[in-house]
């Protein structure tokens, strides 16, 4: 009998348990899988949260109901994995030997690692929804706000799932607007990038819709720390920008785990080949997902695509066969502009995200790098392909795990 | 599209970033830097040269890897280069723009 371990069981390593029940023979393999948490959380809807879009129950389910019941569940925690030897210690002192590991370890935010940002207003007027946690503070905040100066924040990339900061700014503007106190907010977005995304096409589209809902850009700004007491981000450069309400993106960094390992980059995510995702320290590990140190989003999507791919490459790999070099960087996102209207994007590691339709050529019914109530509802839908199609490794139909270039308008 | 530097014609894109970094030399580096109205000193050209030496070993940069690397400090970077540093490096050093992350 040999062993392959997963290490996560969030969205990327949930999909891979799936998947690789499926294909492997099981009186061969046993697979199993470690995660220290009991709930598995619908991470997009922390972008809805804070607005009371969504209720907290709605985002919430017990991580075994998406493990396969030959999957094999540990609920407890990793201390390190021990690469050269083939095994994982957990903190109770026990061990697991695999053949082959997955890490599915994601990435977290950080917000030590800023000055300020975790003292007396962390909380109070410094808020984050990259947690649960987080979010339903932040949904209790603006519940009584009564406005004031909103500042979006990312502190640096790379950040899960980049387009949310901007996501949120623009559901901010319609949330006030329903509450009727819109003109008291002034709402800031404040980036450490040269605009309001990384590629040119969709910062052009995103920063139109910036300017018609009147949120100001600030780009460019590297925090450097926060002063609590006059309530303002100060960049290193000495740039400043006062706060009555900071949403901040804290810096994200992969599993304490893969630092304690030794096998990752300054930022604990783990280097692979991006085409691949086979880790490049050792042959016998690959990465998915957020944890990975590859040029893709941190995103769910990327996720998706991933999976399909990597899956082919354990068999590859178990099969001793050369392998597929075919992960291209897809992602594919729903941007929520506010009032039930939302854009598409879709790119990979060589095109931007241009216009065009989606996902069939010339037809959509979704259209790419435009505002429309159909993609809104694209959004919407996904949480329930989430838990029921996605997580366990079902394809989403039309959807193809490399980029299609058919009815996409590059340059 | 093509761009008299120094004396010389070198192939540069629409935000003025050096297009082959073969075609770049000190002089060059000088005339660029003298654009964003700085005057290099020994400090910039130890971290134009680490910048140049991280891209030729295809280490994506970010401000945080600077600030570790032991040849400045993220403040001192600052000093350095006041606006956007890393662009601004960057582009002096003959290297593509910092990627950012997607």
């Amino acid at each position: 009998m040999k062993d392959i371990v997963i290490l996560g069981a969030g969205t990327a390593g949930t999909m891979m348990a799936n998947h690789l029940q499926k294909k492997l023979n099981k009186d061969e393999w046993k697979i199993t899988i470690i995660d220290e948490r009991k709930n598995h959380y619908y991470q997009p809807g922390f972008l809805f949260l804070p607005f009371d879009l969504y209720s907290p129950e709605a985002l919430v389910q017990p991580i075994e109901k998406f493990i396969p019941r030959d999957v094999s569940f540990v609920n407890a925690s990793i201390d390190q994995i021990a690469a050269g030897e083939n095994y994982v210690r957990m903190s109770d002192g026990s061990t697991y030997y695999y053949d082959i590991l997955i890490i599915a370890t994601g990435a977290d935010i950080a917000p030590e690692e800023v000055e300020g940002m975790m003292d007396s207003e962390w909380e109070k007027s410094i808020f984050n929804f990259y947690t649960f946690e987080g979010a339903l503070a932040l949904r209790n905040k603006l519940r009584n706000w009564q406005g004031g100066h909103l500042v979006v924040h990312i502190t640096e990339m790379p950040i899960k799932c980049p387009v949310a900061p901007l996501e949120f700014a623009f559901l901010a503007d319609s949330y006030f607007k329903h509450k009727g106190i819109r003109e008291k907010v002034k709402i800031t977005y404040v980036t450490p990038l040269s605009g309001a995304f990384t590629k040119p096409q969709a910062t052009k589209a995103l920063e139109h819709l910036l300017s018609e809902k009147n949120i100001d850009i600030v780009s460019d700004f590297a925090i450097e720390r926060i002063d609590t007491d006059r309530r303002a981000i100060i960049d290193y450069g000495g740039k400043e920008v006062a706060f009555d309400l900071l949403v901040t993106t804290p810096t994200n960094k992969g599993s304490k785990v893969i630092e304690r390992s030794g096998l990752g980059d300054d930022l604990n995510y783990v280097p692979a080949n991006k085409a691949t995702l086979q880790s490049l320290g050792h042959e016998n590990i690959f990465v998915i997902g957020d944890a990975a140190a590859i040029p893709a989003s941190k995103a769910g999507s990327v996720a998706h695509f991933e999976a399909e791919i990597l899956t082919k490459n354990i068999l590859h790999y178990i099969n001793k066969e050369p392998l597929a070099e075919e992960f291209d960087g897809h992602a594919n996102c729903f941007i929520e502009t506010g009032n039930r209207r939302a854009l598409l994007i879709d790119f990979n590691y060589t095109h931007e995200p241009v216009t065009g339709t989606f996902p069939f050529p010339h037809l959509g019914p979704l259209e790419l790098l435009r505002e429309s109530h159909m993609n809104h509802l694209g959004k919407v839908a996904f949480k329930w392909i989430y838990w029921h199609m996605l997580l366990k490794g079902r394809h989403i139909p039309f959807v193809s795990t490399r980029m299609k270039e058919k009815g996409k308008h590059f340059a | 599209m093509d761009k008299i530097i120094a004396g010389k014609t070198i192939a540069v894109n629409e935000e003025g970033y050096l297009i082959d970094f073969s075609q770049w030399d000190e002089s060059v580096g000088e005339e660029l830097a003298d654009e964003q109205n700085i005057e290099l000193s020994s400090a910039h050209w130890n971290l134009l040269h680490y910048i140049q030496d991280e891209y030729k070993k295809e280490v994506p940069l970010t401000i945080r890897k600077i600030g570790k690397s032991g040849v400045v400090d993220i403040k001192g970077f600052y000093q350095l280069f006041p606006t956007a540093p890393l662009k601004t490096a960057s582009k002096i050093a003959g290297i593509p723009k910092p990627a950012g992350c997607i």
